[in-house]
């Protein structure tokens, strides 16, 4: 039968969707700040944590989409039906202020893309906030969607202006595979950061949710860990030539803190007056778009775990601890963005790091789910990736403890 | 006990005494055994040293926030025991099916009804609680007395779902027998209804449900499940339940989901079932699933073209089955021609022995098996369709689509 064929095809691209958009969303406003910062104050020197980051990043959420096809539930379901209400709680009260300082940061994305063309940000952020909210609540999400990924193909330019601003590729190719650690403050905080914008605990929330939502089962799996890798990859390659372009287009000429939207499109320079064009864009949408999925998703994440109603397809009544939890992120995400000078860049490189710190909780619990023999059955992780995974919560823990200890020692 | 109500979070962790007063221990779990009893808390699990002890509900004297005191002392020690439903291991934090308000809960805390009775305190499972006053309490119980958590938690709004329209999720068939879990509850339901809580919930217990459910009511509310959802349910059951429940559908849904199975599985199905609909199935699969055979159903009521509304009359009585999607009736010559077709209503204002060709449309509106759906389609809104037979290449009646088909279609697109 000619269905038959078709099918296969279908599964494909049904099976597409959560791997790859989590790949986009992953490099959001976050992403595009953390990278640029860090290549225009280090160069090439965090190069090498990019491959440990995409590992660590598989890893995650390999265990996430795995969790979901087997158990067909989300993570902060789990985690409340294995560790009870009360671990729960204080995971999602932490998740919901590590996610609003995300939201701070889309919504900071927005403004200082926006302000490249000297569209003040007292217009522009209140009217993306509440075209979020409605694109979500009452438009159709779903084509917006397809938008979005198309427009995620801005990012290529950042692959071709880290060619053409003719890096050093001795350099960058040994600062890939040499791990240098510095002690001091503004690195180990870059580090951290850069590990919670890539690998960061909403999203595995969110995929684990998107992999159920979408019905993939356990046999169909197989393919969706292809996804997930592809989507990693991606992810990673985009933030190796953020890096490396902001390296060579401002590191080259002095190493230099990010302060501005206009600091970090120099990376695209060679673009020449489309530079700033692009930049822009690309920002924008990054930042748009996730600012679409964040709320969205903490405020389904929150209500599937304690046990309240969800769902856009719910009425405000039905579902009011949602839609308030939504709304409430929206509008203060919004918010902090309006307070008077407040420095937007600094703003958002600080939401990755409380990325970076709320991580290994998060993984903690994940290993410890996906180690329950009556929960996934022969779908148990193998003792190599348990202990990456363990290391990998050990290394985020003593970094923390590590830039805890510096600042309080007055380094800085 | 005064209260007119008991929270197993207030129960939980209550000092248990026994005749001289001595403390043996807290209050660890507590457990129904709905074999003996639907809703009774039977056993009170208690945690003193290093082993649990189970207490009989007939052991206990009373039950207060100052304490259990017992009437007995010849407690034995907790093995566990697989007729128990543990209120804080199975039932706490898990989902639950709420009957009544269909759909798919989670319980945060249980409240019981205390009475006395043969001079104990006895508690029964009264309700079981979701929403924000039972996460309060959990939040609070333990940290702060009991009785300051009750008058926090008063201008709380409470939200909770009485225990008789509670139906457990069990994945695994002997336990499901164990705890006495049937499934009329779900039964009852409109299927509508129960496929919407299907999708809610996990594969497993998706796979239960359609395990033990009545076949017929398995049917309808699987051809209500997203049509995503749909495959997956089937092969994940055995191969024999499978077949009795697309036994159960009509021949073109059969056919819509066995041709989303894998070809392997949906063979094994078709062996497993019954020849008469076996045949029919087979036929509809041979259609592309987006032409009018493929949406066509096989199910309609054809007489021949002689017939007379007495007739009409009788033939619709022999086939109850179809009687509420029945709208058209079509009449046939002796090789099985499409002749023409009776809208049902015109059968009550006629006299029994008109003739049925008297009664016929004026235009016998038909489509080809290998018609396009889009064609369909767009035949059903021109002529404002309700049911449209569809015939063979010779022009012999194969089937009929009915605006409930195209309903589908359109709003899968």
């Amino acid at each position: 039968m000619q269905k038959r064929f078709r099918n296969n095809i279908v599964i494909f691209l049904s099976v597409l969707g959560p791997g790859l958009i989590t790949a986009n969303v992953d490099n959001d406003s976050g992403g595009i700040y953390t990278y640029s910062a860090a290549g225009a104050k280090y160069g090439y020197l965090p190069l090498w944590t990019l491959i440990p980051i995409t590992v660590l990043l598989i890893i995650t959420q390999e265990m996430c989409s795995r969790m979901g096809a087997v158990t067909g539930k989300g993570l902060s379901d789990l985690i409340r039906e294995e560790f009870g209400l009360r671990t729960t709680f204080f995971m999602m009260a932490a998740l919901v202020i590590a996610n609003w300082t995300n939201v701070v940061a889309e919504f900071a994305g927005i403004a200082t893309s926006l302000e490249l063309f000297h569209l003040s940000r007292y217009f522009t952020v209140p009217l993306s906030a509440v075209a979020v909210w409605y694109v979500v609540v009452k438009g159709n999400y779903r084509n917006v969607e397809r938008i979005f990924l198309i427009a995620c193909t801005v990012y290529v330019t950042y692959i071709i202006s880290g060619v053409l601003v003719k890096p050093d590729w001795k350099e960058a190719a040994i600062y890939s595979v040499k791990p240098i650690l510095i002690f001091d403050s503004g690195y180990i905080y870059m580090l951290i950061g850069m590990v919670g914008t890539s690998i960061a605990p909403w999203m595995q929330f969110y995929l684990q949710a998107a992999v159920v939502e979408k019905g993939i089962t356990a046999k169909e799996y197989v393919q969706s860990r292809l996804e997930v890798i592809i989507g990693c990859i991606m992810t990673d390659v985009v933030a190796f030539f953020i890096i490396v372009a902001c390296a060579g287009a401002i590191w080259s000429h002095g190493a230099k803190d990010i302060d501005s939207a206009a600091d970090a499109a120099v990376a695209l320079k060679p673009f020449g007056q489309y530079a700033f064009l692009l930049f822009s864009i690309g920002l924008f949408n990054a930042s748009f778009f996730a600012a679409c999925i964040l709320p969205l998703s903490t405020a389904y994440t929150v209500c599937e775990g304690l046990g309240f109603e969800s769902g856009v397809d719910r009425k405000f009544k039905e579902a009011p601890i949602f839609y308030w939890l939504y709304t409430l992120l929206i509008v203060l995400g919004a918010a902090v963005i309006l307070i008077p000078k407040v420095n937007l860049v600094a703003m958002v490189l600080f939401s990755q790091v409380i990325n970076g710190v709320l991580l290994p909780f998060v993984l903690i619990y994940m290993i410890l789910l996906i180690n329950r023999k009556g929960l996934m059955k022969e779908w148990t992780n193998s003792p190599f990736y348990n202990a990456i995974s363990w290391a990998s919560v050990a290394i985020m823990i003593g970094l923390t403890l590590a830039l805890v200890a510096i600042s309080i020692k007055g380094g800085g | 006990m005064a209260d007119q109500v008991f929270y197993l979070t207030e129960l939980l962790g209550l000092q248990v005494y026994d005749l001289k007063g001595r403390k043996l221990g807290v209050i660890k779990d507590a457990a129904i055994v709905p074999l003996v009893h639907p809703s009774r808390i039977d056993r009170y699990l208690v945690g003193g040293g290093f082993a649990w002890l189970t207490v009989r509900h007939d052991q206990i004297r009373s039950i207060s926030f100052d304490g259990i005191y017992l009437l007995d002392e010849h407690l034995t020690p907790y093995h566990s025991d697989e007729y128990m439903l543990r209120m804080v291991r199975d039932l706490l934090d898990q989902q639950i099916i709420d009957a009544e308000g269909r759909k798919v809960v989670r319980v945060t805390d249980v409240t019981f009804d205390p009475r006395r009775e043969n001079g104990s305190d006895v508690l029964n499972v009264y309700e079981v609680d979701i929403g924000m006053r039972s996460v309060f309490r959990r939040l609070f119980q333990g940290v702060l007395p009991r009785k300051l958590v009750r008058r926090l938690q008063g201008p709380i709004r409470p939200n909770s779902i009485r225990w008789a329209t509670c139906s457990i999720l069990e994945a695994d068939p002997q336990r499901r027998l164990r705890l006495n879990i049937d499934n009329h509850l779900l039964e009852e339901m409109h299927p509508a209804d129960l496929a919407d809580i299907v999708e809610d919930l996990s594969p497993d217990d998706r796979e239960a449900i359609f395990e033990t459910i009545d076949s017929e009511v398995a049917a309808e509310t699987l051809s209500e499940v997203d049509p995503d959802i749909q495959a997956a349910i089937l092969e994940s059951l055995e191969t024999e339940t499978a077949a009795d429940i697309v036994e159960e559908m009509s021949p073109n849904e059969a056919a819509d989901i066995l041709a989303e199975l894998e070809p392997e599985t949906s063979e094994e199905i078709l062996e497993e079932m019954e020849p008469e609909p076996k045949t029919e199935v087979r036929e509809l699969l041979e259609f592309k699933e987006d032409s009018a055979g493929g949406l066509m159903n096989t199910e309609y009521v054809a007489l021949p073209e002689t017939a007379t509304v007495a007739d009409a009359m009788s033939a619709i009585r022999a086939n109850e089955e179809v009687l509420e999607t029945l709208n058209t009736i079509f009449l046939i010559d002796s090789n099985e021609y499409l002749k023409g077709s009776v809208a049902l209503a015109r059968l009550f204002i006629a006299s029994g022995d008109t003739p049925l060709r008297d009664l016929a449309s004026e235009n016998l509106i038909q489509v080809d098996v290998d018609e396009s759906q889009a064609r369909v389609t767009e035949m059903f809104d021109k002529y404002n369709l309700l049911t449209l037979p569809v015939v063979d290449e010779h022009g012999r009646l194969s089937g009929a689509i009915t605006a409930d088909d195209i309903i589908s279609v359109l709003r899968q697109r």
